[in-house]
């Protein structure tokens, strides 16, 4: 046997290298799937009939009423594409149950001023952790770190206990209060202020500039783009917030349609597909318009330290 | 010609100093009046008998909830989950950093994909889980056709990895695009001198990029292990209150025993979680300053 020469060897090893683009582009290509089916599959179905829905699901979401009244067929079809596309379920949605508008309604209530508040807020004290980094203030901002990695089972117990000192418990107060002081956006928005060079604050400074119109003019403008990665960030938490609302504001009129879609009845489970649908459009939109601002805040939030 | 002082003098530094603490005002009192005094109140509360009488009992509380079958089974539940989850959540993250790092072809598409699942809204996309893994399902359906038993996903044994795959689905994106700033980060001449000295690709992996990864992947299993105790959304929304035993996370624990407003039980509950988080975290930094700190400056 001869040995290969210089030339094939280096073709083979080319050859292996296109193979094994080609595998990993293909395993990326089922993740995709995977990753995208599920989204796909409700914003599809909303787009179905609620006959067609029925027949498709009935055998899983009719369970519980009496049997034999309407034949359902045992086994669901989980479908792609609708048999004929129906704007039905958005129009009764829209029109005619305002119930869901209510609740949807109710979630932007809740949420923006969060996002609005939460991020004012952390922006300002931002530029005070950035300005200067005393002693006091990075053990403050590691205070901070630690509260933002409190799970909600830790930080719902104290947030109860001010709502009911406030007398704010089952109101919209109790959640929006604690969430305005959250400290992500804090944590984020330092990382980003922290990179404004020291020298153009320090020359503006020299010319006169107060505390304030440095941070307005200067640092504020610096930081655009963080600011909108953590205004998406802190909107999608909030956007699915289930937690606080079961605990602090147990009202089933002023629930959020994060909690209330669940409790769509079997017989409405038609809408459920439009409503989840409708509930999703701010979030999709935002991250097709902020895919690239998010993955700055999301690299961001990466940096645990300095 | 008007002079500057360059360096202004320790005064006005200090009135400057002053000033811009002032911009921590309104959060620093927010989370005070939030958080940290009531946190004060929840740690008194777990040290006596009752918000009423105030009788200093020491670990009375602390005792009776570790006897407690409904915490213990929650408290296991829940470790076991994020046991699970978060190792996974790590390594199929990095996975996916890594092909997309490679030079295949469409990787901004490949990357909007993977981080899709993280804007939608949990509630949305029950209802596909539901139709999926269902009694009734299209999971069953499909594995019909190899012959196997029908079973009640969520009512089974396996619903903790049911929620497992939905908590990856969820957050996978997240940590991916984490460790591809990481994987982007590391200077290319190190790599690049270990290969002209023939070093293997698993000597690279282990002795350079692990190195400068430390510090994401210190990150990336904090957040995962937050982000696991979030997975009570998915866990109430597909089955309410009363799950299947498997599934009784903490977080429904707490919601019970917020229906019977027990402080005692919440308090010292909260301060449990409380110091176990503090321990983890402080482990895992302490951890990472000992492997990756060759590579801090």
């Amino acid at each position: 046997m001869s040995a290969p020469t210089l030339a094939a060897r280096a073709a083979g090893k080319k050859r292996r290298a296109v193979i094994k683009i080609a595998l990993l582009t293909i395993w990326a290509a089922v993740f995709s799937v995977i990753f995208l089916l599920p989204t796909i599959l409700t914003i599809t179905n909303s787009f179905m009939s609620p006959g067609e829905i029925a027949s498709n699901y009935g055998a899983i979401f009719a369970k519980g009423e009496a049997g034999g009244k309407v034949f359902i067929s045992e086994r669901v079809n989980l479908k792609f594409i609708p048999d004929m596309v129906t704007l039905r379920q958005y129009i009764t949605v829209l029109f005619k149950s305002p119930e869901y508008l209510f609740k949807f309604w109710n979630s932007v209530i809740l949420v923006a001023p969060i996002v609005l508040f939460q991020v004012g807020i952390a922006a300002v004290a931002s530029y005070g952790f950035s300005r200067y980094r005393t002693k006091t203030r990075n053990l403050l901002f590691f205070a901070y770190i630690v509260l933002m990695l409190m799970p909600y089972q830790v930080t719902l117990v104290p947030n109860y206990l001010v709502s009911q000192f406030l007398k704010t418990l089952n109101t919209r107060w109790a959640i929006i209060l604690p969430g305005i002081f959250s400290p992500f956006a804090v944590f984020i928005l330092t990382k980003a202020m922290r990179r404004v060079p020291k020298s153009i604050i320090e020359a503006a400074r020299l010319d006169g500039a107060s505390e304030w119109r440095v941070f307005t003019r200067i640092c504020l403008p610096e930081c655009k783009s963080a600011i909108y990665s953590v205004i998406i960030l802190v909107f999608i938490d909030y956007w699915n917030m289930v937690e606080q609302v079961l605990i602090l504001m147990n009202v089933p009129e002023k629930q959020p349609l994060s909690v209330f879609l669940s409790k769509i009845n079997a017989g409405e489970i038609s809408l459920a597909f439009a409503v989840a649908t409708i509930y999703m459009i701010p979030a999709i939109l935002l991250f097709l318009h902020g895919e690239d601002y998010l993955v700055e805040g999301i690299t961001y939030s990466g940096r645990l330290k300095g | 010609m008007r002079q500057y002082r360059l360096i202004p003098r320790r005064s006005e530094e200090r009135r400057a100093r002053y000033r811009s603490a002032l911009f921590l005002a309104p959060s620093v009192i927010g989370v005070l009046v939030f958080f940290v005094i009531p946190f004060c109140v929840v740690i008194f509360y777990s040290f006596v008998d009752n918000p009423i009488n105030k009788e200093f009992v020491g670990f009375e509380n602390f005792v009776r909830l570790l006897k407690n079958a409904a915490f213990k089974k929650a408290a296991m539940n829940t470790l076991s989950f994020s046991g699970t989850a978060v190792p996974l959540s790590v390594i199929l993250s990095l996975m996916l950093a890594m092909v997309l790092e490679s030079k295949i072809p469409g990787k901004s598409k490949f990357r909007t994909f993977f981080l899709s699942p993280m804007m939608v809204p949990v509630a949305s996309i029950v209802l596909i889980w539901q139709v999926i893994f269902h009694f009734n399902g299209a999971l069953n359906d499909w594995l019909s056709v190899f012959g196997v038993e029908k079973i009640d996903w969520l009512k089974s044994n396996y619903s903790q990895y049911v929620i497992v795959m939905l908590f990856l689905w969820k957050n996978l994106g997240y940590n991916m695009i984490l460790f591809m700033a990481a994987l982007s980060s590391i200077p290319r001449d190190q790599l690049e001198a270990a290969q002209i000295d023939g070093a293997s690709k698993a000597t690279v992996f282990w002795r350079i990029k692990l190195r400068y990864l430390s510090p994401t992947l210190l990150f990336v299993t904090i957040f995962s292990l937050i982000n696991s105790f979030k997975v009570f959304r998915e866990t109430y929304l597909l089955t309410g209150d009363y799950p299947y035993e498997t599934l009784y996370l903490l977080q429904h624990f707490m919601n019970n025993t917020f229906m019977s407003l027990d402080y005692q039980k919440l308090s010292s509950a909260a301060m449990i979680m409380f110091v176990f988080m503090v321990i983890i975290i402080g482990a895992l930094f302490f951890v990472e300053s000992k492997f990756g700190r060759d590579v801090e400056e």
